[in-house]
């Protein structure tokens, strides 16, 4: 229980801002009063347009930028530097380019000192993710969905009881993108992660979370917040899961759009 | 160095090309000759460029018979030996690359050079006891110079041995000194405060001018030699480890730090790894300063080495002796750079487009 208490995560009134690029005397506002709750083992996605803030609040959760204002926590402790407990996969790979493929998986354990304990999990991370054939190959090598598996396995490896993942699967083609989706779920069910998934993909959204929580156009705040009452494994051309996705849309305001595409 | 860096580039970008043999193109035997050697990489390289060697080496011969016959011949006679061996020695490759593949690929990259070497020594020797264009004691000919290389083998030989040691020893001290106050200036921010005006004002003077001083204040001249090309080197070591330090990409440092590193990974796994490409900068531009210093405090203060070999020969104007040293000096040089090139591709696999085992 104490565990489960542990990892949940409470965001509140939480502000952000930076130096205004025209002018680094004022400062512009990134996040304006944002409070979000993860239950312990929840699933939350979070979709905003572009520049509302999403990577900043990822990064003021795992512990690499402090806010202006506000309070992040983790269970009941404040959360005030990086750890390993949270882990954060970026929007671009940032793999360590002198790394190989293997190397990169294992930094994590390396880092942590338990490399020894654990190598077996290297192999084990390095088939989830698809990159047996790999193991020796330098990133440069990898395409941009290879290098994005490297690093979703990078940070899975050190199995944090809260998972950040800014776009993970973005760069990836439609069906490595919902095998990759299969995979995560499957972990996040069998460790029971608190994760919070960054995606543009609305589908991507309803497949997988609990609850989608909607960000407004910068400075970014929390718009709403939609639960998702599906049963899992969910049925991406299930009727209900199709009209969820109208209604997702309508409230984005891409109704009309939407309309005029599936009639074209 | 950069320079060294840049014909390097082009070899491999040359080579590269030659690797891919472009679709033979339906045209005549005679248009085939003409086009670019990329068409006849994977077949046999061009007769001409297998003989080169021998050819250059026989009209040298040819040119040495000519322009010796007024000279004593005993001064000459190691310099035909000279010869007659490098002719040998092509035409033994050149047979020997029928069966040998690996040898017909480097004769096909290297043989041009060789014959073009041999062909200047020629012209040299025409410049010099041919047509006696130059003063003569100052420009002997190339047979000259051999000869006073031959005759003084054990001294010049006994000189590098004193200049690899000096060299090394300084080059090591210099490194490892650079190494540690690069690190630590590029990683500690009180360090960098401190440091860089440190850095700013001592690193730009040449190590040269520390020598009257050095020579006042150190017991050895040897030893001050040393800690003066380890000063020469400690700058731009210093200088670009420190930079590559403190330009470490900052997401790095951020997954690093959310996969749980602490500091000591931050910087021997993170920090290190990614300035090594600007470390290596720093490597060879320290490698060149030492070069230069190595030189002058030989000449000035250490009563050994290549440096002070030139200046006793030149002493007693016996500037056989000097270009047989310098013709030491660069095969010297040279060798080690390209010891630390290939050091540095080791190193830097990871940039390079493949892997090597
Ligand atoms: N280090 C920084 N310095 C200055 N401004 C920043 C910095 N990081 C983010 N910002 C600003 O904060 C705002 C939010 O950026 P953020 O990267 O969080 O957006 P995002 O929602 O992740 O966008 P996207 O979906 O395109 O990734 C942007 O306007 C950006 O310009
Ligand atoms: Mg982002």
């Amino acid at each position: 229980m104490a565990a489960a208490e542990a990892s949940s995560l409470r965001v509140r009134e939480v502000r952000k801002s930076f130096p205004a690029p025209d002018n680094p005397l004022t400062r512009r506002l990134a996040l304006d009063a944002v409070s979000v709750s993860l239950a312990a083992g929840e699933l939350v996605s979070l979709v905003g347009p572009s520049g509302c803030g999403k990577s900043t609040l990822l990064r003021l959760i795992a512990g690499l930028d402090l806010p202006d204002s506000g309070e992040l926590l983790i269970g009941s402790e404040p959360i005030n530097a990086p750890s390993a407990e949270r882990g954060l996969v970026f929007q671009d790979p940032n793999l360590f380019p002198w790394l190989t493929v293997r190397r990169n998986i294992q930094a994590g354990l390396v880092a942590r000192g338990v490399l020894h304990e654990n190598r077996h999990e290297v192999d084990e991370f390095m088939r989830l993710v698809g990159l047996e054939g790999f193991a020796n190959a330098y990133p440069h090598h990898l395409s941009g969905g290879m290098a994005q598996r490297v690093a979703l396995a990078r940070a899975l490896i050190n199995h944090p009881r809260v998972l950040l993942l800014d776009e993970p699967l973005g760069a990836l083609d439609a069906f490595t993108r919902m095998r990759m989706q299969d995979e995560v779920l499957r972990l996040w069910q069998a460790r029971r992660t608190t994760m919070l998934l960054v995606t543009h993909d609305i589908d991507e959204a309803i497949y997988m979370s609990d609850r989608i929580v909607i960000m407004t156009q910068r400075p970014g705040r929390i718009e709403r917040t939609i639960r998702i009452e599906l049963d899992r494994p969910r049925d991406r051309s299930s009727s209900d899961f199709l009209r969820l996705r109208g209604e997702i849309l309508e409230l984005l305001h891409f109704a009309g759009s939407a309309l005029a595409d599936s009639k074209n | 160095m950069l320079q060294g860096e840049g014909i390097r580039r082009g070899e491999e970008v040359s080579l590269s090309s030659l690797e891919v043999e472009p679709p033979a193109p339906a045209v005549e035997p005679r248009a085939r000759i003409v086009s670019s050697r990329a068409v006849t990489a994977k077949s046999s390289p061009p007769l001409l460029t297998l003989l080169a060697l021998p050819l250059a080496t026989s009209i040298a011969l040819a040119i040495h018979f000519l322009v010796s016959k007024s000279e004593p011949p005993p001064e000459t006679h190691s310099y035909t030996l000279f010869l007659c061996g490098v002719l040998a020695a092509g035409i033994v490759m050149t047979l020997m690359q029928i069966w040998w593949p690996g040898l017909r690929r480097w004769m096909r990259d290297m043989c041009p050079i060789f014959a073009a070497a041999v062909l200047l020594m020629s012209v040299w020797e025409i410049i010099t006891s041919g047509l006696r264009l130059l003063p003569l004691p100052y420009f002997p000919s190339p047979a000259g110079v051999l000869q006073s290389l031959v005759n003084d083998r054990a001294l010049l030989f006994d000189s590098t041995w004193h200049s690899l040691i000096l060299l090394l020893s300084g080059y090591a001290l210099g490194v490892l000194s650079g190494l540690i106050s690069g690190i630590c200036i590029g990683w500690f921010s009180p360090a960098r405060y401190w440091g860089m005006p440190v850095l700013k004002v001592i690193g730009p003077i040449p190590a040269t001018a520390w020598i009257p001083l050095a020579m006042v204040v150190s017991p050895s001249a040897v030893f001050s030699a040393a800690a003066l090309i380890a000063l020469a080197v400690w700058f731009p070591v210093t200088m670009l480890t420190a930079s590559g330090i403190s330009n470490t990409r900052a997401s790095y440092l951020d997954v690093a730090r959310t996969l749980g590193a602490g500091p000591a990974y931050l910087i021997f796994r993170v920090a290190i790894p990614a300035a090594i490409p600007s470390i290596f900068i720093g490597l060879f531009m320290g490698l060149g300063a030492s070069f230069l210093t190595l030189v002058v405090a030989e000449t000035v203060g250490v009563k050994s080495g290549l440096g002070w070999y030139v200046s006793w020969a030149q002493g007693w104007a016996e500037y056989g002796k000097v270009f047989a040293a310098l013709i030491i000096m660069a095969a010297f040089f040279s060798t080690i750079m390209t010891v630390l090139f290939k050091v540095r591709d080791r190193v830097l696999v990871w940039q390079k487009g493949m892997i090597k085992w």
